[in-house]
């Protein structure tokens, strides 16, 4: 069980500035929540929080939020790649402004390193086995 | 010291063939010399996995009752059109396919996410996929509409059939002009900002063996992790381009169609694959197995990416334009660096198809050979030669207005 801890930034539309959005992820979703800055005015609501849970519940929050209709900042989204999918072909190597893959000169497996991704989503379409999946 | 196939099985059957990958062989070779190799190695396996859009599967769904005859009708496989133009339950899809509803390169470039080549990809991994078929109607086959779920293991045969793929060398890409474009050789950046490759090199089936010397119609191979057999030479055949003195093409040269029972194969090795802006295929691994039967032979197998040279092709004037121009000419060797120098110029490489994966699929054919679970067979008939004079033609393209064929 891998622990997902993350920042997201959520805009809050005028229509759902007075709904219990941060109670539900917390009582439904087991996620842990923190704060960290949160304007909310009659017209609009802005809000980030940290988050922490497991990888399953994450992800099933913030299909929750999105559903809800809150917008999430494109920030916070994260580019991870589908082991089971990549064929170590190389085609992402070049395409990559962040040089976030590597060449091992031996084996020629393709390592990607999640720290230098700029999640630019230049690889999404460019991987020919659509290992590149981006999330939030 | 010369050997013959029966010998080299005589010997697998008894789990004492000695067997090498196309990669390990030139450190053998080096360091026991040609002679002493030539009388140890029995078989040196190859392998290939990357991009192969002349795929396809067919298949007999069974007769439904009443008995419908899709033969003349249409038919769709998870939306993706099939071909219907044989008789009454035989079905083809191609892994270039796509679903009608997709708006291709409409807005360019077109994701292509979902064609023919993942069709067949579900299909071998065992999945259901939905078939939706409508025909005229006959007195014997009177249905005019069937839509069911199919499953590869109720297949009467599933076949895989590729009429053309493990090319003999290719085109390396790159783009002269000043925006990106978007080929079947992936995303190449304007002003040659990148420059991509699609071959095994030192691992692929033909450029171990150049001359087709035991590569030939009704060679057993591996083929998208089951067993397959070579039914011809693959469409676009060139044996006469260019070669090194080892006889290396310096050019796209031979091909292979090949035939296998899709049943037994596996999708790690046969995946659907989509090319950003050009559409959908699907990615193939194949190996095949070389027997060493004298120094000539061995010698051939122990070529190395240093000694296979490509042509440097603009995607974006001379390839779609059909000019003989070339860049420059590159090694596999250097390209594999992760840097090319073309025209003085540092030029990033990348690969297209999966070298690791090439790898794998000749190390698991030596291990079924020396596990003696694969035998060799002799080809029952050779490809064409470079003496034979075939040629890839381009199309005699004669306006139809104006008076007949
Ligand atoms: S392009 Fe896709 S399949 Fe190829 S190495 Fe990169 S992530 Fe893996
Ligand atoms: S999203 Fe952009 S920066 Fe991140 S790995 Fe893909 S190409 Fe590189």
């Amino acid at each position: 069980m891998t622990i997902t801890n993350k920042k997201i930034s959520l805009r809050f539309p005028r229509h759902l500035v007075d709904r219990p959005v941060v109670y539900h992820l917390i009582k439904d979703y087991n996620l842990e929540l923190n704060i960290l800055k949160a304007t909310i005015s009659s017209e609009e609501g802005h809000m980030v929080l940290e988050l922490r849970g497991e990888r399953a519940d994450f992800d099933k929050g913030i299909e929750y939020l999105t559903k809800t209709g809150l917008i999430i900042d494109t920030l916070c989204r994260e580019v991870t790649r589908n082991e089971a999918r990549c064929t170590d072909c190389g085609a992402c190597v070049t395409i990559c402004p962040a040089q976030a893959f590597s060449v091992d000169s031996i084996s020629r497996d393709i390592t990607f390193d999640e720290e230098k991704c700029v999640v630019c989503g230049m690889c999404i379409l460019s991987c020919p086995s659509r290992s590149m999946e981006l999330h939030f | 010291m010369a050997k013959t196939i029966e010998e080299i099985n005589h010997k697998i059957r008894s789990g004492k063939a000695v067997v090498f990958t196309a990669e390990e062989i030139i450190g053998v070779v080096k360091e026991h010399g040609l002679k002493t190799a030539a009388a140890m190695v029995d078989v040196v396996t190859t392998g290939t996995f990357g991009p192969m859009c002349s795929s396809s599967a067919y298949f007999n769904i069974g007769h439904s009752k009443p008995r419908i005859k899709l033969g003349g009708g249409k038919i769709s496989l998870n939306d993706v059109p099939a071909y219907a133009g044989f008789a009454a339950v035989d079905v083809m899809i191609g892994a270039n396919a796509l679903p009608d509803d997709d708006p291709r390169n409409r807005f360019h470039p077109g994701e292509f996410n979902y064609g023919g080549g993942h069709v067949i990809e579900e299909l071998v991994a065992g999945k259901n996929i939905k078939l939706v078929a409508t025909a005229y109607g006959t007195d014997c086959y009177p249905r005019k509409k069937l839509e069911t779920w199919i499953n590869i293991k109720d297949l009467n045969e599933a076949v895989l059939f590729n009429m053309r793929n493990s090319y003999q060398n290719y085109n390396v890409a790159v783009n002269l002009s000043d925006k990106a474009i978007y080929t079947y050789m992936g995303t190449l950046k304007p002003n040659m900002g990148n420059v991509n490759y699609c071959s095994a090199g030192q691992l692929s089936p033909l450029l171990n063996d150049p001359y087709y010397k035991t590569i030939g119609i009704g060679t057993k191979i591996f083929l998208g992790g089951g067993e397959g057999f070579i039914a011809w030479q693959g469409t676009q055949f060139n044996p006469g381009v260019p070669r090194t003195e080892t006889g290396v093409p310096k050019r796209g040269s031979g091909t292979l169609a090949v035939i296998g029972d899709l049943k037994q194969m596996n999708s790690r090795y046969l995946m659907g694959t989509s090319m950003l802006g050009y559409g959908v295929t699907i990615s193939v691994g194949l190996g095949v197995p070389i027997p060493i039967l004298d120094e000539d032979i061995l010698r051939h197998t122990t070529v190395t990416d240093d000694e296979i040279f490509a042509a440097v092709i603009d995607y974006s004037g001379a390839y779609p334009n059909v000019k003989p121009d070339i860049v420059a000419e590159v090694s596999y060797g250097e390209l594999r660096t992760g840097n090319v120098m073309i025209n003085g110029r540092k030029v990033p490489s990348a690969s297209l198809s999966s070298y690791p994966r090439a790898r794998e699929i000749a190390t698991t054919l030596k291990e079924w050979i020396s596990g003696g679970k694969f035998e060799l067979t002799q080809p029952v008939a050779s490809l064409p030669g470079v003496e034979s004079g075939v040629k890839f033609k381009l199309l005699n393209e004669r306006p139809i207005n104006g008076s007949g064929g």
